[in-house]
């Protein structure tokens, strides 16, 4: 884990013949051929975000065929989860290596098409239930290195699923993301007070670092009983507040 | 504040401050959003029920810091006297702090890096005067990272009782506990147990049973076969826990007689067992 943190660089703009389409541009770095960066932020833990950041994923990809496009769209998630990273899980891509190339890390295809890639420090444990107990700066130099030395290729969206808060991942993610302009956050809460309270900081924290918020989601906003089907609330959604 | 990690001399006076304390419990867990503030406000709630047991919640949440609301104390502010800090009393017996109090608005984000936060933590331990304790609970962010570094550090020559593990069933929580409890491990912090909350849904309209969050790889209790780790309880998914965190109000009190209320109470009981059987050196007979 440790040398594939810090080993593993590769010099960025060198001739690349890998993975689809990566762009020949020397300066351009890897996120140059992404058409559309989005975030999906929550101060709160557990609403949903990777679920949530995965569907999206999954939903824009088949976006491409419905509009009458031959192929799915390409689209990317960047999982900077550093200590809980549960995308690969919903992938089904767990255990997968990840290899290298000249324009730098290649992203993990999850589906047969390789319309979809996926780029998480799951896949860089030895063992699956390894913690990742590290501080901040450390933290910070990780994804720097998924931002500029994974070879991202031609990509219609980038979906970047986040920790919960406003912390280290975050202030790293939005720097090293801002020189290619994000398109923008997706802030993800449940109906409770104590979600909503934190989702407050979150479109606070989106304010001063200047991301556009595209929106907000309420996850979780009732349950449907299988026996009866009725919608039971969870509590008055505090979210209008 | 100091950025720098934690000083030997930190660790001292620490432990200095915290010699009226006698019982510490962490409460983790890897994963976000399993309800560890909520457990934390009610094992807070549940042991301050005695009178003469006096309880201590920190919440070391810096970046989103619950537990204020849960325990209706929002808007708040946190006193200075000449022996430091003053927590916010609910009751006599329960005091807490958090820095959601030292947020002057709802909205007040902590934009803040590691070594900001672990300056606040090591304030938090080390400048709160919390007088004479006999249970202080330590409510922490999800994940394994600086907040979680530095309590384990600034609390080492502290004595902490353990660790109290909160999940939910389902393996995307299970993963992070792994990682959580594989934490505890390295920084040799002893573990309580594992708590498994939201384990099964009890529709209001039809009283059947439903498992929201399914237990595919065998639950907390499969985990703690696994890992020779304490299996606390299971809580069951009660909408009211959530109405009454919303209102700052504490569930033991709302709903006496439900079964999450007695989940909650039989496993506090376990965890005042396991303090009493762990004494710290400097004996104090426990008063509860």
């Amino acid at each position: 884990m440790e040398a594939a943190a810090a080993g593993s660089q590769q010099p960025l703009g060198s001739s690349t013949t890998c993975g689809p389409r990566v762009s020949e541009l020397t300066e351009a770095g890897n996120l140059a051929g992404v058409q559309h960066i989005i975030l999906v932020l929550s101060g709160k833990g557990g609403v949903g975000k990777s679920t949530i950041s995965t569907e999206l994923a999954l939903a824009l990809r088949h976006a491409g065929k419905k509009c009458g496009r031959p192929a799915s769209l390409q689209v990317g998630i960047l999982d900077v989860d550093l200590c809980g990273p549960s995308i690969p899980r919903m992938l089904r891509a767990q255990g997968r290596a990840v290899h290298q190339c000249d324009g730098g890390w290649v992203p993990v295809y999850v589906d047969q098409e390789q319309s979809i890639c996926l780029m998480s420090v799951g896949f860089l444990l030895e063992n699956p239930d390894e913690a990742v107990v590290w501080r901040g700066p450390k933290k910070n130099a990780l994804i720097k290195q998924f931002v500029s030395d994974v070879a991202w290729g031609q990509l219609d969206y980038l979906v970047v699923d986040t920790p919960p808060g406003t912390s280290d991942e975050h202030m790293a993610t939005v720097d090293a993301l801002r020189p290619y302009g994000p398109l923008g956050a997706l802030v993800v809460t449940t109906p409770q007070a104590v979600s909503v309270g934190d989702v407050r900081r979150e479109l606070t924290f989106c304010r001063k670092t200047g991301l556009r918020v595209l929106g907000v989601v309420e996850n979780m906003s009732g349950f449907i009983c299988p026996h009866c089907a009725a919608l039971c609330p969870w509590t008055q959604s505090s979210l209008r507040a | 504040m100091h950025p720098s990690p934690p000083g030997h001399n930190a660790i001292e006076e620490i432990k200095e401050k915290l010699k009226t304390v006698k019982h510490k419990i962490l409460v983790l867990s890897g994963k976000g959003g399993v309800g560890k503030s909520t457990f934390s406000a009610h094992l807070a709630h549940g042991l301050a029920e005695d009178e003469n047991t006096q309880v201590a919640l920190l919440d070391i949440d810096i970046c989103g810091p619950s537990i204020p609301k849960m325990m209706g104390l929002e808007g708040e502010q946190v006193h200075q006297s000449g022996s430091g800090w003053s927590p916010v009393f609910l009751e006599d017996n329960l005091g807490v702090m958090s820095v959601g109090f030292l947020l002057s608005s709802p909205d007040d984000a902590v934009i803040w890096r590691g070594p900001k936060k672990n300056g606040m933590i090591k304030q938090f331990l080390r400048d709160v005067d919390w007088g004479e304790v006999d249970y202080l609970i330590v409510d922490t962010p999800p994940g394994t990272s600086d907040e979680h570094l530095s309590a384990v550090q600034y609390l080492s020559a502290a004595h902490v009782d353990g660790a109290v593990i909160i999940t939910t069933p389902q393996e995307v929580s299970l993963q992070d506990v792994r990682k959580e409890i594989s934490f505890c491990h390295k920084v040799k912090l002893p573990i309580i147990g594992v708590v498994e909350n939201m384990s099964v849904f009890v529709c209001p309209k039809c009283k059947k049973e439903s498992q929201i969050f399914p237990p595919t790889t065998g639950g907390a209790e499969v985990l703690c076969q696994d890992l020779k780790i304490p299996l606390l309880g299971k809580v069951p998914l009660d909408p009211h826990i959530g109405k009454s965190c919303d209102k700052g109000q504490s569930f033991l009190i709302d709903a006496p007689d439900s079964p999450a209320a007695l989940a909650y109470r039989g496993i506090i009981q376990k965890i005042q067992e396991f303090c009493g059987l762990h004494q710290p050196k400097e004996e104090h007979l426990i008063s509860s």
